[in-house]
Formats: C-alpha cells, sequence, structure tokens
C-alpha cells in the first residue's frame, strides 16, 4: 500500500474536519502528491474560479513514499490555483511536515472554503481540530512556530504556516515548514492566508509500516541510496555546497540572468557562490555556512544553515537574526543577487532570512525587485514611489529593504508584492517584465541554455525550472549531454524531462534525486510499496498523463497558447557575452513541434485522442 | 571484542534514517516517535546531535528495576528490556540519568536500545557516518587521531 488510504477534507467554511477514502482508482492512475492532488482539485474546483475565493482549495498532499526510509522520502506538496498565474499551482517542500501528516495517517488534507475568523489547525494522529488564531494572526512564521510550540510544549511538533507577506496579499507567498523550508512558489501562501487558515501544526506517531513488499523496499532503497552516495552531484557537490555548487558553472555558461536578465553573466557570482559561503569573515572568523542539513530521511542533505556577519549593517542590534537559519540555494542567491545586481553576500542571506520569517517566494521577489531597478534606472519610478529607496541595481541597502517592507505589506512593498508582471504593467512597461504566465523566472538564462527557453514558455506553472530541468543534460550531461546552443531535439527533451519530473513529484521523493537517479532506480522502490506494477514506462506514462492533466485545467481557467512564450528581451535581445552571446532564445523552432509531439493541436490543446490515450 | 555505538555529532546531517532504522528494526514500521535513537537539532547554533543508551557498566536501569526485567546481554554486553517480564512501572526511566529509556504507551512497557542483539540498524542506516559501530574501548580513536595530526610538527 503505503498510501495511508484517508484523506482529510477540512471546511474552513463549517468548522468541520471529516475523514473519507482515497480513490484507489485516481491513486491507480495518479500515484500520490502532484499528480493525485491535482486530480481532485481539478475534480472539485471549477477552473475558472477566483484564486483568492472561497470557491478556491488547497490541498497538502503526501507521496506513497514520503515517512519511509527511501532517501529523500518526506517530501509534500501544495497544490491550488494560483493568484499570481491563474495557472495550477504545485509546490513541493521538504523538512519534516509531509512524513508527520503521513505518520498522523493521513495522504492529504483538503481545505476548501474559508473561515469566517483566523484558525489553524492541530492534527494528532485521528484528531483534527480547527482553533482559533487570532492570537497568531499578523505574526511572522518563526513567532507563529515559537508560539505554538510553546502552547503545546510538544518540541516534535511540526508546523507548516503563513507569515505577514501571506496574510497582506503578497501574491507569491508560500507555506513555510519547519521555519525555513518552503512551498515557496506562484503564491500558494497567498491561497491558505485567503481561507484565513494560518497553520497547520502536527504531531503523527503512527508511522508506515504498510509497504507492499519490505523486502523488496528495503533492497531497492538501498540500492538507491548507493547510487546517490556513489555520485559526484549527490554524493559530493550538493552536500559540500548545497545547489549553490552551480553559481560559477552556470556564469561561466553565460547562462547567469543579470540585472533584470539584460545581461547573461554577474561580476560579482564569486562574492555570492558557494565557495564564497566558506571563506571564514574578518569580524569572527566564522564562515558563513555553518553546516548542511538534512531534510526528513535525505541521504544527500544539500540544505544550507548560514550566519550573517555579526557586524553586517542588517542585523547589528536585531539579535532574532543572529542565530543559524536556513541559508542560501542557488535559487535565492541568484534572485536576490545576481538579477539586482547586488554582491554582499550578507545582504543576500538576510533578505533570504526574511524571505524565510514571513514566507514569501525569493526567486519572486528578487525577480520583482530587479524589474524594480530597472523600472527606476529609466524613470518610470521615482524615490517618489519607493518611499524614499533608491532603487539602483547593486543596492543592498534598497534589496534588504525592500525585503523589510514586503515582509509585511507595507509602503513600496506592496507594490512589489504584486509581482513583476503586476509592477511593470502598473509603471506602464510590461516588457520589463521577466515572467512567463505571470510568474518570474529561475537562474538559467534561456539564451544561454535553448532547452530551458521552452520549458519556461510550456511549464504549467510559468517560469520555473523545476518542471523540466534540461539544464541537467544541456549543461551537466546528466543523463546524456547536449548542445545548450541548439534547439535540436530540445522538444523531445523537455517533454521527456517534464514527464518524468511529473511522476517523482507523485512518488514523495526530492526531484533532487535525479542528478544520479532516472526512473529505473525510483520505479523499483515505489513498485516494492505501491500496488499496481510501477515500471518506469508506466511511471512516465503517469507523468504524461499528469502533464496533460495539468495543461487542461490551465486551459479550462483561460490561459492559451498565447500564454507560452517568453518576454520579448529573451527573444528579441541577444546575449551580450559568453559562449551563447549574439544568440537570443529561438522558441519559434521548438514550440510547434513540442505541440506535436504533445499530440495537441497547433493551437497547442491536447487533443480528444491524447486525453484518451492518457485516461484524463 | 565487545563492540559499542560511537556517535560523532559533527557528522549528523539530522535526517532522521536512524530513527526510521530503529523503528523498523524493533517494531517493524517507519515511526521516528518509536525510536530508541533520537537526534536532537539545536537550530539556533546549526548543530544536530544523534543521542541514545551507551549501555552503562553499572546501568542505573538495571539496578532500579524492581522486577529484574533488565538485564545484560553475554554476547553484545546490551542491558535488554526483557518485555515479558516488565511491567511498565517506569522506575528505569527515573533512574537513567541521560534519560534513553523511555515508556511505549502501545505495547505498556519501556524501550531502550538492545544493539539490535550486535548489528545496530540504526548505525547501518547512517548516510554520513556519524553513528558506527566500533571496538568499546576505542570509541575515542578517531578524534584522538584528529587532535594528534595537531601534535606533529609543521614543516
Amino acid at each position: 500500500m503505503a498510501w495511508t488510504g484517508k484523506i482529510l477534507r477540512v471546511d474552513l467554511t463549517a468548522g468541520t474536519c471529516v475523514a473519507e477514502p482515497l480513490n484507489r482508482e485516481w491513486a491507480g492512475l495518479y500515484l500520490g502528491q502532484r499528480g493525485l492532488a491535482t486530480k481532485y482539485l481539478a475534480e472539485e474546483i471549477d477552473p475558472k474560479v477566483d484564486a483568492l475565493s472561497p470557491g478556491n482549495k488547497l490541498i497538502m498532499a503526501t507521496g506513497p513514499l514520503t515517512g519511509t526510509m527511501a532517501s529523500t522520502g518526506g517530501r509534500y506538496s501544495v497544490i491550488t490555483k494560483s493568484p499570481l498565474t491563474g495557472a495550477i499551482a504545485c509546490s513541493n517542500s521538504g523538512g519534516f511536515i509531509g512524513n508527520e501528516i503521513k505518520m498522523a495517517g493521513w495522504d492529504m488534507i483538503i481545505f476548501e472554503g474559508k473561515s469566517p475568523q483566523p484558525v489553524y489547525m492541530y492534527l494528532e494522529n485521528d484528531k483534527a481540530e480547527l482553533l482559533d488564531a487570532s492570537h497568531l494572526w499578523g505574526k511572522s512564521v518563526w513567532d507563529t512556530d515559537h508560539s505554538l510550540h510553546n502552547e503545546y510544549q510538544d518540541p516534535l511538533l511540526r508546523i507548516a504556516c503563513v507569515g505577514r507577506a501571506a496574510e497582506t496579499g503578497c501574491l507569491y507567498a508560500g507555506v513555510i515548514n519547519d521555519l525555513h523550508r518552503a512551498a515557496g512558489r506562484s503564491g500558494v501562501g497567498t491561497v491558505m492566508a485567503s481561507k484565513n487558515l494560518k497553520a497547520v501544526a502536527v504531531r503523527g506517531t503512527q508511522g508506515v509500516g504498510n509497504v507492499r513488499d519490505m523486502k523488496a523496499f528495503m533492497k531497492a532503497t538501498n540500492a538507491g541510496k548507493a547510487v546517490l552516495a556513489g555520485n559526484p552531484v549527490t554524493g559530493e557537490g550538493l552536500p559540500k555546497l548545497g545547489t549553490q555548487v552551480l553559481m560559477n558553472v552556470i556564469n561561466e555558461v553565460g547562462a547567469m540572468p543579470t540585472r533584470n536578465m539584460r545581461e547573461v553573466q554577474f561580476e560579482g557570482a564569486n562574492r555570492i557562490s558557494a565557495e564564497a559561503m566558506l571563506v571564514p569573515r574578518e569580524s569572527d572568523g566564522k564562515p558563513n555556512l555553518v553546516t548542511n542539513a538534512a531534510c526528513f530521511g535525505c541521504t544527500i542533505a544539500c540544505g544550507r544553515i548560514s550566519t550573517i556577519d555579526p557586524k553586517h549593517y542588517t542585523i547589528v542590534n536585531r539579535p532574532q537574526y543572529m542565530g543559524a537559519n536556513g541559508g542560501l540555494e542557488y535559487e535565492a542567491a541568484w534572485a536576490l543577487g545576481s538579477d539586482t545586481g547586488v554582491d554582499d553576500l550578507d545582504a543576500l542571506t538576510f533578505a533570504n532570512f526574511i524571505c524565510n520569517e514571513d514566507g514569501f517566494d525569493p526567486i519572486s521577489f528578487g525577480s520583482t525587485v530587479a524589474a524594480a531597478m530597472e523600472l527606476y534606472e529609466i524613470g518610470a519610478i521615482t524615490t517618489a514611489t519607493t518611499g524614499g529607496i533608491e532603487m539602483k541595481f547593486g543596492s543592498a541597502e534598497a534589496l534588504t529593504k525592500a525585503a523589510e517592507l514586503v515582509a509585511i505589506g507595507e509602503g513600496f512593498g506592496r507594490d512589489l508584492a504584486l509581482g513583476s508582471k503586476r509592477l511593470c504593467e502598473k509603471y506602464g512597461h510590461p516588457d520589463l517584465s521577466m515572467t512567463v504566465k505571470g510568474q518570474e523566472f529561475p537562474a538559467y538564462d534561456p539564451r544561454a541554455i535553448q532547452g530551458m527557453g521552452l520549458t519556461y514558455a510550456t511549464s504549467n506553472r510559468g517560469a520555473c525550472h523545476l518542471r523540466s530541468y534540461t539544464v541537467s543534460s544541456e549543461i551537466l550531461g546528466v543523463p546524456v549531454k547536449t548542445d545548450p546552443l541548439t534547439t535540436d531535439g530540445k522538444p523531445e527533451l523537455v517533454k521527456a524531462f517534464q514527464d518524468a519530473t511529473a511522476a517523482v513529484d507523485s512518488s514523495g521523493l526530492c526531484v533532487f534525486t535525479t542528478f544520479a537517479w532516472t526512473l529505473e532506480d525510483i520505479a523499483p522502490q515505489v513498485d516494492a510499496a505501491c500496488e499496481g506494477g510501477w515500471s518506469p514506462a508506466k511511471m512516465l506514462e503517469m507523468g504524461e498523463r499528469i502533464w496533460n492533466l495539468e495543461r487542461k485545467f490551465n486551459m479550462d481557467a483561460g490561459l492559451t497558447a498565447a500564454d507560452d512564450t517568453l518576454p520579448k528581451r529573451l527573444l528579441k535581445e541577444a546575449a551580450k557575452t559568453g559562449p551563447a552571446k549574439g544568440k537570443v532564445n529561438e522558441l519559434h523552432k521548438m514550440l510547434p513541434h513540442y505541440y506535436e509531439i504533445r499530440g495537441w493541436t497547433a493551437e497547442g490543446v491536447p487533443t480528444p485522442e491524447t486525453l484518451n490515450r492518457l485516461a484524463v | 571484542m565487545l563492540k559499542a555505538l560511537q556517535l560523532e555529532p559533527e557528522k549528523c546531517t539530522g535526517c532522521l534514517q536512524c530513527e526510521m532504522a530503529c523503528s523498523y528494526e524493533n517494531e517493524g514500521v517507519f515511526n521516528p516517535s518509536k525510536s530508541r535513537i533520537k537526534v536532537f537539532n539545536f537550530h539556533d547554533e546549526g548543530r544536530f546531535a544523534p543521542y541514545t543508551c551507551s549501555q552503562c557498566s553499572e546501568a542505573w536501569c538495571l539496578h532500579a528495576c524492581p522486577v529484574e526485567a533488565i538485564v545484560i546481554n553475554p554476547v553484545t554486553g546490551a542491558k535488554d528490556v526483557l518485555e515479558d517480564i516488565c511491567v511498565g512501572c517506569k522506575v528505569c526511566t527515573i533512574a537513567c540519568p541521560f534519560g534513553t529509556v523511555n515508556y511505549n504507551a502501545d505495547s505498556g512497557k519501556v524501550i531502550k536500545c538492545d544493539l539490535c542483539g550486535g548489528d545496530p540498524a540504526c548505525a547501518t542506516a547512517c548516510p554520513t557516518g556519524a553513528i558506527t559501530y566500533v571496538d568499546a574501548e576505542h570509541t575515542g580513536l578517531a578524534r584522538m587521531k584528529a587532535h594528534a595530526s595537531q601534535t606533529i610538527p609543521k614543516h
């Protein structure tokens, strides 16, 4: 089994928590987590619903391997309709909340309606209750976590909650668990706050014991762990340097979006890289990085735990920021640093702390600040707009001040909380927004990595690197090396990555395992845990099914092929330096063929034959 | 050779594989809440520490038990709880200065590390070598070596 076979339905309007059996037929088609919760959402809400209205639902979903000994088996996802993109949102997080929900006996929790007043949910195994959260509303993630731990006097309580950014309507607020792990993208936290749901506090003591074939499971998971340990990326690079191992690599290949994606290489990259995080500071002789850290069950342990220089301007006389906390991942370092032109490692770490403390996506935030900086440079906004902040590229003070304002939804923070698209529209320069479907780009410039252009344009949740990470193939040569500067074979590559990733995201495992694992490694683990004969081919077909279901949801929500595009800058303004100098992204050479191999019409709509073939 | 668990907190990443291995070995389920070994996260310091019974020679728990349910395993030297005899009075949990004997509400008995009969599952599962099973007389060897290296004159 490995599914618990139970889902918890929480009607926030009525204030009820009711158990119901898992739909086994759907579990057979969509496995769990991303796939299965998307199926529930698509069946239960009108895709055209206003994302922030009570008609939207929010699902916290585990996968069948969540809470098992499989390496990285602690993931959960938050699935809802996004207020940022109007498309499907599915944000994945590690830490220790997914396993706790599972061990409390639940495959997923569906939140619907809207509570008349702020509440939080306390879940202890079968006991689920909605409780008054008026004392928590208005508090940061860190204070909320602290309050609930104090209240329950239970150090083993796991908490996922929203911060003040979500409460004040920031459109890219996340759901933070364990203080600094985040279901970060697409505004899933904004939806949670719109339902007056402040936190979910979970204690699960039932464990996971119903694996289909325990002997085969231990054998398959041990084999998988050996592969991770022996791989240079998952066995060495990620534990030692974290995802930040990529900073210098991506800068070298000229794919480091810089200053709102005007440039593709950042002169300050080596000052904000993984290597820079290891250099002892002058003030206290300690490096930025304290240690690496694992999420539940993870034998890779790429997480960064950092401190800020005690002499840095951001934390003078502010003890709450002086301890160790969640440090910079590559995406945060890029968005807060390279994209804003800021090369002050401590300022970036501080901004990252603030993103965790009040729960908002550092990628979308950093990119929005970058857009504001360009608007400021061309005079579209001034210090009169920003409340006196000089939004200059490279200004650490502007970055950290902006973070503190978005965190509490005040002043110019209210504009920045709209995200890059709405900010640039508001100030008359929509072309300066580096977004797809309203969501900000991650850290790979598609002019230098052509496949990523198609990835971004067709991603079901807007610009994102976690829907098809062709960087793996185009730059790192995993599983096979392809030329990042050509479009040849990229539609096939993107489709394969999209489908495989959707499958991994539905299992309870972390997508970072795929630096070392293929579905050949993953399917035996899933198959040993679950009924259904989960071969690699079946996993891949399921991934394709999920992709088409998400696509159909988006089409039904009103998106069209016109949304499968990139900002003009990436299609018309050539890269100025590096290996891709002179190149733009040639999306037009890839998109039609992509639609064709997807079995979609020339307008990007899944044909009835395709949907039938996949049983969507 | 008597062996013992060697815990090296500086190598721990807090992944809890040891807790799952322990609960699986003893309870047949992946369930950290039933683990005899615990990993503590000292969040603000950025440190993790695995901790479990160190199998005291003169074990407080053993001496405190009124029904002699805690006995020395002749092979491993572990202080084993005899479930059939344990009455769940919890006196041992009070006597243990380290907190490593605990009550299991499901069984009504106490649980503690028994070194899995000589092949501790936590040590096998630990991906970073933070938990190893070594010669009981030399659990300090790795640390000694690290410090010994500092005594060599620099050229």
